[in-house]
């Protein structure tokens, strides 16, 4: 149990979740959601938007109702705001504004309300992660291109680092670097991990932040971390990784990427759940750079690829639960470093993967690919994970 | 013209007393009813040869179940899963099976138990397009629903919290005389205008209570209640329809508009020859939706009709007369008989509080089951006295 900082015999809010069952259709929402787009059911047969989520076509019975993106556009019904509910998440966060949307493609939708959006009126829905990992509606005023962050009871909805603690894992690579200065950049304090100070690397005279110890392959330096700042971290952004090209030492690989995500969620990432719920800034993501090679294996990179496959397979087991956190996979194609000099470009820079981080948490999406490589890959895979796979 | 059900009459009315809370299950409350019908009929049991049972809490038993737990060999057995539309269902189907002559003497019960965490339960799990699309926006329920329709009834009529409060004010004088209704004391405007908001703008007595309790009714023939010395009313007409106007952005109309005529038709009468009328009333707004669709005054203008009309007993438009579920409470699907239990009882002459002098037609209506953002199933019979 952690304490208030300040006085430990007041207990903090309960991370807890807003109503998390769902049909497994429904989950086609959360897919939505967690890509940052705004799809519905649509009859393949008649073209008919469908919502809430069916196994048939509301206009005419047909089966093949297909996952895409239709308008955004709407008008607000109706509007209420909850102030007695039987959900305790939602008891630690009423007054709830929400209302019923007339979507431009014709389906009803309940949905959460910015708090400026007036009835009658038109209004811009997106799809968001709620702090269940369920992919929820949300209607915006149509005019206000801030919107996410204008309503203060929509910060459930996203991560933004303005006005929160980050640690960034591994400072000794120029993207642990990169993001580290981008994420004071908007607004964020941060903790720079250095595995063994004493060994020289680049940048290491102008480092941002606040550095301190962290070696993520000793379980020891971990819990040493997270005894010092676990109870003040509110984002962890790992850019600990196997990222190299061919083969090499196995378990040196496994270590800096599988092994190290799994220390992380044994001995720290605990401490922010617990605080996942409390404050106006709570404690909300665990970011987590991931070798795209790990979705979808590269011949020519076959240890990096199996690290990073070991990686996804935790974190992606762990969501669940982990919530209210986000654990956001930043897919990243072969790094633009001394190890990928040969290989012609377009490679992911650092100002990429920092400026995508900064993006993914203010957003709130949970996978997110960064460069060229990387968003065509997870774009095939979307299209057709089989034979991306096969291929 | 759909054929009258002649011949065919509603007796023996039971009201198992409500009770906030109750440590026995559905079962046991449906049994109470059934009991309470056998008895008041004075049968045995195994001359319930017809069974029709509406509940929430059954688990996962059925009528089908209860036959084996009750010990009854019915030749006919219907569940009808329709909340607030139960009664009006059952008597619709149960009528034509005795017209039929699939079964003699059908006994129709709908019953609940409540328990401090059931209702939240039941809201928790009540449907696929509930829990994927109605839950997740902020838990509210029901108050949740109906919040959005009285909010866009509202901004479409006019209407004010004070006419929401005609309704639930003139019920809470019916529900004085009816000692069987958990909420009778006395209930004024300013009472009802200063209760919190729930759900804006529901406010709390807006909203019914949950809790436990059964009704039943029996339906047979006529030369049946005749040997049986059972007091009864005869079912003129019936209507029933389920998801209407379901392109309509929001609920500002059940499914009596569309069959209204022929219930009427039917009855060979008309909405100001109806002498009693029993909406179900989970929420005044609804009761609003029911004044226009039955034909008691034109769409939209059921602000301007409660402001009028006077709907006490002693008034002169009747309506709910044992003070509705916002003064009785709402023991599941049996708030889907409470009004046709006590319509039978003024029409028989046989009211437990006030008594309705000389009334010859009661109109019941249903409507229930929100399945996500709207009321599905709108029904009404027409009841008449011998």
């Amino acid at each position: 149990m952690i304490r208030h900082p300040g006085n430990p015999t007041i207990l903090p809010a309960a991370p807890l979740v807003p109503p998390a069952a769902r049909s497994r259709t429904a989950g086609g929402l959360a897919v939505a959601a967690s890509q940052g787009r705004f799809a519905l059911q649509v009859c393949a047969d008649c073209g008919r938007s469908q919502y809430p989520p069916r196994e048939a076509c509301v206009g005419c019975l047909g089966a093949r109702l297909n996952w895409r993106d239709v308008p955004t556009g709407g008008v607000l019904s109706a509007a209420s705001t909850v102030r007695i509910s039987s959900d305790p998440y939602f008891r630690q966060h009423t007054p709830w504004r929400m209302g019923s949307v007339r979507l431009d493609c014709g389906v009803d939708a309940m949905v959460h309300l910015h708090r400026d959006c007036a009835v009658g009126g038109r209004v811009s829905m997106v799809l968001k992660l709620d702090k269940a990992g369920q992919g929820v509606m949300v209607a915006l005023p149509e005019t206000d291109i801030n919107a996410m962050q204008s309503d203060p009871k929509f910060r459930a909805f996203t991560c933004d680092p303005a006005g929160r603690r980050v640690l960034v894992t591994d400072g000794r690579t120029t993207f642990g670097q990169a993001a580290a200065r981008a994420l004071i950049a908007a607004g964020a304090e941060v903790f720079l991990g250095i595995a063994a100070p004493w060994h020289p690397f680049p940048g290491q005279n102008d480092l941002p932040g606040t550095p301190m110890t962290l070696d993520l392959t000793d379980g020891i330096s971990v819990q040493n971390a997270a005894a010092a700042i676990g109870a003040r971290v509110d984002i962890i952004v790992n850019t600990s990784g196997y990222f190299r090209p061919g083969a090499g030492d196995a378990r040196a690989a496994m270590e800096v990427s599988y092994f190290a995500a799994l220390r992380l969620a044994q001995l720290f990432v605990p401490a922010l759940q617990a605080r996942a719920g409390d404050g106006t800034h709570p404690a909300c993501a665990w970011v987590n750079m991931i070798g795209i090679n790990g979705l979808v294996p590269d011949p020519a990179a076959s240890l990096a690829s199996a690290a990073n496959a070991a990686t996804l397979a935790l974190v992606r087991a762990l969501r669940p639960t982990m919530r209210p956190l986000k654990l956001i996979n930043a897919f990243v194609g072969p790094l633009d470093d001394q190890w990928h000099q040969a290989l012609p470009p377009p490679k992911t820079s650092t100002a990429q993967f920092a400026q995508a981080v900064i993006a993914a948490l203010r957003d709130g999406v949970e996978d997110i690919a960064v460069g060229d490589i990387a968003r065509h890959i997870l774009a095939q895979w979307h299209d057709n994970a089989a034979i991306t796979l096969h291929a | 013209m759909r054929q009258g059900y002649d011949g065919i009459v509603v007796a023996a009315p039971v009201t198992i007393p409500y009770a906030r809370y109750s440590v026995h299950g559905a079962h046991h409350w449906l049994g109470r009813a059934l009991h309470g019908l056998v008895q008041a009929a004075h049968l045995a049991p195994k001359d319930l040869d017809g069974l029709c049972v509406s509940s929430f809490t059954l688990g996962n038993d059925t009528a089908i179940g209860l036959t084996q737990h009750f010990g009854l060999s019915p030749r006919w057995l219907d569940h009808i899963p329709m909340g607030g539309a139960s009664g009006v269902v059952a008597l619709r189907r149960a009528a034509r099976a005795v017209q039929a002559g699939d079964a003699d003497i059908v006994a129709c019960v709908a019953g609940d138990t409540n328990a401090p965490d059931s209702f939240r339960a039941t809201v928790a799990g009540f449907s696929r397009f509930a829990i994927d699309a109605a839950l997740p926006y902020g838990a509210g329920g029901p108050n949740a629903a109906f919040a959005l329709l009285t909010d866009a009834y509202m901004r479409a009529t006019g209407a004010t919290r004070e006419d929401f409060g005609r309704i639930a004010v003139s019920q809470r004088d019916n529900a004085r005389g009816f000692p069987h209704a958990l909420l009778r004391s006395a209930l004024t405007m300013d009472q009802y205008l200063a209760a919190r908001m729930v759900t804006d703008p529901v406010a709390l007595f807006d909203c019914v209570m949950p809790c436990a309790g059964a009704e039943g009714v029996l339906v047979m023939r006529e030369s049946t209640a005749k040997n049986l010395g059972l007091a009864y009313a005869y079912l003129r007409a019936a209507i029933e329809r389920h998801n209407a106007f379901p392109d309509d952005p929001i609920q500002l109309r059940g499914g009596w508009a569309m069959d209204r005529d022929e219930l009427y038709d039917m009855a060979a009468t008309t909405p100001d020859r109806i002498g009693l009328l029993q909406t179900y009333d989970d929420y005044p707004v609804i009761v609003m939706l029911q004044l226009e669709g039955l034909g008691f005054c034109a769409p939209g203008e059921g602000p301007e009709f409660v402001r009028t009309h006077d709907l006490r007993l002693a008034g002169d438009f009747p309506h709910n007369s044992s003070g509705g579920q916002l003064s009785g409470g709402q023991a599941g699907a049996a708030g889907g008989y409470l009004g046709l239990t006590d319509a039978l009882r003024q029409l028989t002459g046989a009211a437990i509080g006030r008594q309705i002098a000389g009334l010859q037609r009661a109109l019941v209506s249903g409507f229930g089951m929100i399945n996500y953002d709207r009321g599905l199933c709108s029904g009404a019979v027409i009841l008449e006295a011998v």
